[in-house]
C-alpha cells in the first residue's frame, strides 16, 4: 500500500459544521481556545490519504522515543483569509512552528505526517508526504511553508 | 561537537560525517548521518514542506 498527500475528504464536511477549530479567537464556540492538532508519522507501507477520518496507530511508526499519536502542533495564528478578487479568495492556516521529533530512533522508512484534531476525537484533518527517511538517535523535524496565501499547510480556496 | 548516537554522546572528530539532500517540487531535505567504523551511529533529517493539500470551494448559482 501506499500514502498520499490529501485533504481529508471528512475534513470537508467537518468545515461546514464547526467540529474544527483553528483559532483562539472564534464566536461559534462557547470558549474561544483553539482545538489541539497533533502531528502523527507513518511508515511507507500504510495507507493514510483522502480516506483517513481519524487518527489511527495502524501504519504508525515506533521506536525510540516516539510516543504513539506523535506530537502537539503548535498553533499560535489563527487562520487567516483575504480576498484576491471580487469573486475569489483563500481561508488559509499554517502551524506557527516546526514539529519536532526528538531523539528518536525509527528504524523502518516512513513518508508521511497525519494532522488531526485531538480535541475532536482524533478526526483528521491533511495528509503529508515526503521523501522516506529513518532516524536513528537523531532529531527529525518537519518545517512548515510560509503561511500565505500561495503556500499555507491548509488552502481553501474560491476561483 | 558532541553528538548524540546509538553508543552514547560521542566527539564527532570520532565519527565518518555524511551529509544529503533532497531538493524537489515537494520538499526541501537535509539529512546528516554519523558512522562508527561501517556502522550507522546517528541520523536526522530535515524536511522543509513546499506544497501542500489544496482545497477548491464552490458556491453553485441559484435560479
Amino acid at each position: 500500500m501506499a500514502n498520499t498527500q490529501s485533504m481529508c475528504t471528512s475534513f470537508l464536511g467537518e468545515l461546514l459544521s464547526a467540529t474544527h477549530n483553528f483559532s483562539s479567537s472564534n464566536p461559534a464556540h462557547t470558549a474561544n481556545t483553539a482545538d489541539t492538532f497533533k502531528a502523527a508519522l507513518y511508515y511507507t507501507t500504510a495507507t493514510i490519504n483522502a480516506a483517513t477520518t481519524a487518527y489511527t496507530s495502524t501504519g504508525e511508526v515506533s521506536g525510540t522515543n516516539y510516543t504513539a499519536g506523535g506530537v502537539s502542533v503548535t498553533n499560535a495564528t489563527n487562520p487567516t483569509s483575504t480576498n484576491s478578487s471580487a469573486t475569489a479568495g483563500v481561508g488559509y492556516w499554517t502551524p506557527s512552528a516546526s514539529i519536532v521529533y526528538s531523539t528518536v530512533t525509527i528504524s523502518t522508512a516512513f513518508d508521511t505526517v497525519l494532522l488531526y484534531n485531538s480535541t475532536q476525537s482524533n478526526k483528521a484533518v491533511s495528509v503529508h508526504t515526503f521523501g522516506a527517511q529513518t532516524i536513528t538517535a537523531g532529531t527529525f523535524t518537519l518545517t512548515m511553508p510560509s503561511n500565505t496565501t500561495s503556500t499555507a499547510l491548509l488552502r481553501l480556496s474560491t476561483t | 561537537m558532541i553528538v548524540t548516537t546509538t553508543k552514547g554522546d560521542m566527539d564527532d572528530s570520532l565519527l565518518v560525517k555524511k551529509e544529503g539532500t533532497i531538493d524537489n517540487d515537494i520538499e526541501l531535505t537535509t539529512w546528516v548521518e554519523y558512522w562508527l567504523d561501517d556502522e550507522l551511529v546517528h541520523r536526522s533529517a530535515h524536511v522543509t514542506l513546499k506544497t501542500s493539500p489544496f482545497m477548491d470551494l464552490i458556491a453553485a448559482s441559484m435560479g
